[in-house]
């Protein structure tokens, strides 16, 4: 079995990002850039199901400029085989990004593709559903456990009310959640031996796919800023304040 | 338990100009030297706070095309301002009176991370091996007591010490000659001084706590290029300190205070005076209307000549503020740690290639530039040991009249967590509430570092005594740590009536100065989990 | 043209936030439709048909449509979509994981989450998890559109009286089956979805004075949160931690007893719709966000909140 796993680029978690002054977006210059934390998740699990010995090979591949090759580099540090950089310029929508992706599923034919389930900058939760609309294979999105079956996957997602459970043929996408597993760390000697590995760089302008946005981001803002409201002088003032005018109990 | 082996002919532990510099230049004596560097922060840059006006004299000699190869060098010195200020005036003192080691006109406003930034990848370019997010914990000895390398973290420690699912083990990095560029105060530089006698001899090492936001202000108050220094308030007479304002390319000011560690008042506490500072008219009308986007303090060497210890031993070099080169009355770190860098290269690679003792390093410092510019500085900062008034007299004379030249060496009498005074002989100080436009508190400060470690990891903040902040540290000094630290790391808090000493390990932003002021030395700064502590842009 | 709303219901009734997401459907046309997807759902076809906002409803029944398989609903849809100018459903794991299956299969850039409707193809959309905002112009014909549910009222459950139309089933997607859903029925919400929470910093000194907290928690039906000093002083375990490396949570009412108001809590909690503070700190920064803020001890205060509330009946479940 062949599994193929999507990793992004992000803004590292811990960075306090900021609205640029002409309101056109972020500032990115800079700044500290890390995979998206889910997609962690999505490699270790690949890495994982193949040390069991269910897997053959674990390729990791990102969509985007020249630098989110680091990101490849990283996914190859923690026990991905091989890399694929799509390189392209400027924003990506996710439906871009997942028909780019179908271009790479059609070439490398994986049994399976994981990858993270929602990227922390865009906060849209789309491309896995998308990709897998688009190559008609069952999805198991949210996974917070898998099960490698014999030509299936047993798969708990988790779902506003509680945990489902759904059984998904292979060829099948699967994205992750952050509790599906934890991690492992990329130790030095992996490091170095990721260095090795081989990352096929393709340009996305060759798969022949029209990648122009379909929405005009006109307007980046800094949340409101939530003012002081009133100081109430005991417990009783409160608790009628909730009840009478803010009806919240 | 045995770890994994990597074997280099150099190791080099820290990604700052030091660093990189020995890295580049080692890699440009003989290209065939495997050199590998260690870097703790999560990428190089993430960890360099720094004013900074670069004075690029020790990059012209490493990289003399530096303008052609898209350097992060862009903005000259155009304007100089020094004022002193009182509570609400200022005096602007004419800069053809400053002593010429303050005179800027040929350097450039910088973010020192930057110019990290790049030199790694100039590094890099040559075959250096960079590691970043891999602290080196532990050095290693040969049985002749010699070093004989560093071994890295062990990763996936919880909290009580236990290995997690995720335990990764340290390794160990082995080299001809290791390289300790760990800057000011460096967690295993301070062991090998103490290990092999380093300062002995010398006077002890002297420091400082440097503060630095970046804002970005109202058009009609930027002047690219502008340079600016204070003294003066909101600092008494006694404490050593100042503060600068750099006007940087984007709209940016680099917004800084400095202040010795050798205060006495353990109610002063370093980050409110840089947030008073700010309001003081002179300060506050450059960045009113303007916003705060970064804030970050580092500690650093003020002790100059006098405090620099031994640089060579047996098996490794301290390079940079690892061991002190600093020029404090030039406020400039940055050209000093690079030419150390480039000294300990040429040490380094005669040492590898024609079998010399590294104390050939000694002589090369000696025949530099380096040696000579720390020389003719060494005795300014201890004059102001007598006051701010009687320190620029003297500084004058030192400076302007005999450049450096005096024929004594004044000393620096005590280390820095001998100077403070029990609390009950010292006045309180009543610092102003932050405004949340001009002035802030830590949190929301620490907030912008983007700094986070791990939460289930030892804590890195060791106490020697667990008991001693709560029974002596309290009781005699108010516990200053709730103060000198930059970050509200250390807090008193009540618990059912019971002081307790609490330790916000996680909000540590690797500045060190605890590990520095801590009136009993009782907290030991050791390494945290890779890629922990800030994350800092242009700092 | 008019609007197709995806109702979200567990075939006997409908979910509450298809009456968050109804509102929003009719901020963008007010010619919505409902479509009910589901196996023996008549019942919740007749609540959808009973909203105020909905003019027609669509039933779509089948047994292999009893689980809400995406793969299952999302031709459904996609057939449907003809007479369409907005799909709309809710943002949360239902309308995330149906949505985008069906605008890959319209060939349309999907607008996940808004907060917002600015006009029929504008819409405002948190990005980075809320520390900015986007606003977003949708340039395809069709516009798939989740919305989030908590930043739209939910409509009135009555006075309406849409027809209900029946559409035909489509096939059943073999390759993905559904197997179990448990529904974790804790006796206590889950942080990140409760409608009220109360919260505990450092000022509530021990562990075991949390059980102030529990008290007023169990009597609001609210989960439990606490600021990051109160996990680091081990009063309680880091899984209620708000704010950074923490939950963010969006409640109708946030209860911040004895917290400070550290930044990176703030950033946790802020877009709350209501926040109360409970401090002894007249100057705490809590005090700049909270909508009510009470100076007072918090060993007074609380014993005292809850004898208010058992002095009131209506107390929501």
């Amino acid at each position: 079995m062949k599994i193929l796993v999507a990793v992004k680029r992000v803004i590292d978690y811990n960075v306090q990002i900021r609205v640029k002054e002409d309101n056109t977006g972020v500032v990115t210059d800079n700044v500290k850039m890390s995979t998206n934390p889910p997609d962690d998740n999505a490699i270790e699990e690949a890495v994982k199901i193949k040390e069991a010995g269910k897997a053959t090979e674990v390729i990791a591949v990102s969509i985007g400029e020249e630098k989110a090759q680091e990101t490849v580099r990283k996914a190859l540090a923690v026990g991905a085989d091989r890399g694929i950089l799509v390189k392209t310029e400027g924003i990506l929508e996710p439906l871009a990004v997942s028909k780019l992706l179908q271009k790479i599923v059609e070439k490398e034919k994986p049994d399976l593709v994981f990858m993270g389930k929602q990227a922390i900058d865009d906060d849209c939760n789309q491309t896995g559903q998308m990709l897998s609309a688009l190559l008609n294979w069952p999805q198991a999105t949210f996974a917070s456990k898998i099960e490698i079956k014999d030509k299936s996957l047993e798969v708990t997602r988790e779902i506003d009310e509680g945990l489902e459970t759904i059984e998904i043929n292979v060829p099948a996408i699967v994205t992750c959640d952050l509790r599906l597993n934890e991690p492992r760390y990329a130790s030095l000697p992996n490091i170095m031996k990721a260095k090795k590995k081989p990352i096929e760089q393709i340009n996305a302008s060759d798969l022949g796919v029209d990648t122009t946005p379909r929405i005009e981001q006109t307007k980046v803002e800094e949340p409101p800023k939530r003012k002081a409201g009133i100081k109430v002088s005991s417990v009783a003032e409160l608790v009628q304040k909730l009840k009478n005018e803010a009806k919240v109990i | 338990m045995s770890r994994e082996t990597m074997e280099y002919d150099v190791v080099i532990i820290g990604g700052g100009p030091s660093g990189l510099s020995t890295a580049i230049k080692l890699k440009q004596l003989d290209s065939n030297l495997n050199v590998c560097l260690l870097e703790k922060a999560s990428e190089i840059g993430a960890h360099i706070l720094s004013g900074n006006v670069f004075e690029t004299r020790a990059l012209d000699e490493l990289i003399p095309n530096w303008k052609e190869l898209n350097s992060p060098i862009k903005t000259k010195v155009s304007k100089e301002k020094f004022l002193f200020l009182g509570k609400t005036k200022s005096l602007s003192w004419p800069t053809w009176l400053l002593p010429s080691v303050q005179q800027n006109h040929k350097n450039y406003i910088i973010s020192l991370a930057n110019l990290c930034r790049w030199l790694a990848e100039q590094a890099e370019a040559l075959g250096v091996e960079i590691f970043p997010g891999f602290p080196a914990s532990e050095i290693l000895y040969n049985e002749d007591g010699s070093v004989k390398g560093v071994a890295t973290q062990d990763m996936g420690i919880d909290k009580e010490g236990n290995k997690k699912d995720s335990f990764e083990p340290g390794i160990e990095l082995l080299g001809k000659v290791t390289v300790f560029a760990e800057g000011c105060r460096g967690h295993l530089g301070k062991q090998l001084i103490k290990n092999f006698e380093l300062d002995k001899g010398k006077d002890p090492q002297q420091y400082g706590i440097g503060f630095k936001e970046i804002w970005e202000i109202d058009e009609k108050n930027h002047e690219e290029g502008m340079v600016m220094h204070t003294a003066g308030w909101p600092l008494d007479k006694n404490t050593y300190g100042g503060s600068f304002i750099y006007h940087a390319e984007n709209k940016q000011v680099f917004l800084g205070y400095v202040i010795g560690l050798d205060y006495k008042n353990p109610y002063l506490s370093p980050f409110d005076e840089f947030q008073r500072f700010k309001t003081h008219p002179a300060i506050k009308k450059i960045v009113e209307g303007g916003k705060r986007i970064s804030y970050g303090a580092r500690a650093l060497i003020e002790g100059g000549f006098q405090s620099l210890p031994k640089m060579f031993m047996p098996g490794a070099l301290l390079v940079g503020c690892d061991a002190g080169t600093l020029n404090m009355p030039k406020i400039k770190g940055s050209h000093t740690a690079m030419k150390s860098g480039i000294i300990a290269a040429e040490a380094i690679h005669e040492h590898i290639e024609d079998k010399k003792d590294l104390s050939i390093f000694e002589e090369k410092f000696k025949n530099s530039w380096l040696h000579e510019e720390l020389y003719k500085a060494r005795n300014v900062k201890p004059s102001f040991s007598w006051g701010l008034i009687l320190g620029i007299i003297f500084t004058g004379i030192d400076q302007i009249l005999f450049r450096g030249k005096l024929p004594f060496t004044l000393k620096h009498k005590h280390a820095d967590h001998e100077t403070l005074k029990p609390a009950n002989e010292m006045p309180k100080i009543d610092y102003p509430k932050p405004d949340n436009v001009i002035t802030f508190d830590k949190t929301s400060s620490v907030y912008l570092t983007g700094t986070n470690h791990s939460d289930n990891q030892p804590v890195h903040l060791q106490l020697k005594d667990p008991n001693l902040p709560i029974s002596y540290t309290l009781e005699k000094f108010d516990e200053p740590a709730q103060r000198y630290c930059p970050a509200g790391v250390y807090e008193i808090q009540k618990e059912n009536e019971v002081n307790k000493f609490v330790i916000n390990a996680q909000n540590c932003i690797h500045c060190k100065t605890c590990d520095i002021k801590e009136p009993s030395q009782n907290i030991n700064w050791v390494t945290p989990e890779g890629g922990g502590g800030p994350k800092y842009g242009n700092m | 043209m008019s609007v197709l709303l995806i109702a979200e219901h567990n075939n006997k009734e409908l979910r509450p936030f298809t009456l968050n997401a109804a509102t929003a459907a009719s901020q963008i046309d007010t010619d919505v439709h409902a479509v009910i997807i589901g196996h023996e759902c008549g019942a919740a076809a007749k609540a959808l048909s009973e909203l105020e906002l909905i003019k027609k409803v669509i039933q779509v029944e089948a047994p292999h449509y009893e689980n809400f398989v995406a793969e299952n609903f999302a031709p459904v849809i996609v057939k449907l979509s003809e007479n369409y100018s907005h799909i709309i459903s809710s943002a949360n794991t239902f309308g995330k994981n149906l949505m985008p299956r069906i605008a890959a299969a319209l060939d349309t850039s999907q607008i996940s989450d808004i907060t917002k409707v600015v006009s029929n193809d504008t819409f405002l959309r948190p990005i980075y998890a809320g520390n900015a905002f986007a606003t977003v112009k949708s340039k395809d014909n069709k516009k798939c559109v989740t919305i989030r549910p908590t930043s739209f009222d939910p409509c009135e459950s009555s006075g309406g009286s849409a027809p209900i139309e029946k559409a035909e089933a489509g096939e059943e997607f073999v390759q993905t089956k559904f197997i179990k859903r448990e529904e974790i029925k804790s006796d206590r919400p889950e942080l990140g979805t409760a409608r009220v929470v109360v919260s505990g910093g450092r000022g509530m000194q021990s562990g075991d004075n949390f059980k102030l907290i529990t008290s007023l928690a169990d009597k609001l039906n609210a989960a439990i949160g606490a600021s990051r000093a109160a996990v680091d002083a081990g009063y309680i375990s880091n899984d209620h931690q708000v704010g950074q490396t923490g939950k963010v949570v969006v409640p109708d009412l946030y209860i911040a007893v004895g917290i400070s108001g550290a930044i990176q809590h703030l950033a946790g909690m802020k877009e709350s719709k209501v926040i109360v503070a409970i401090n002894k700190d007249g100057e705490a920064p809590i005090f700049s966000v909270a909508d009510y803020g009470l100076e007072a001890d918090l060993f007074e205060a609380l014993p005292q909140f809850l004898e208010e509330l058992n002095k009131l009946n209506t107390i929501q479940k």
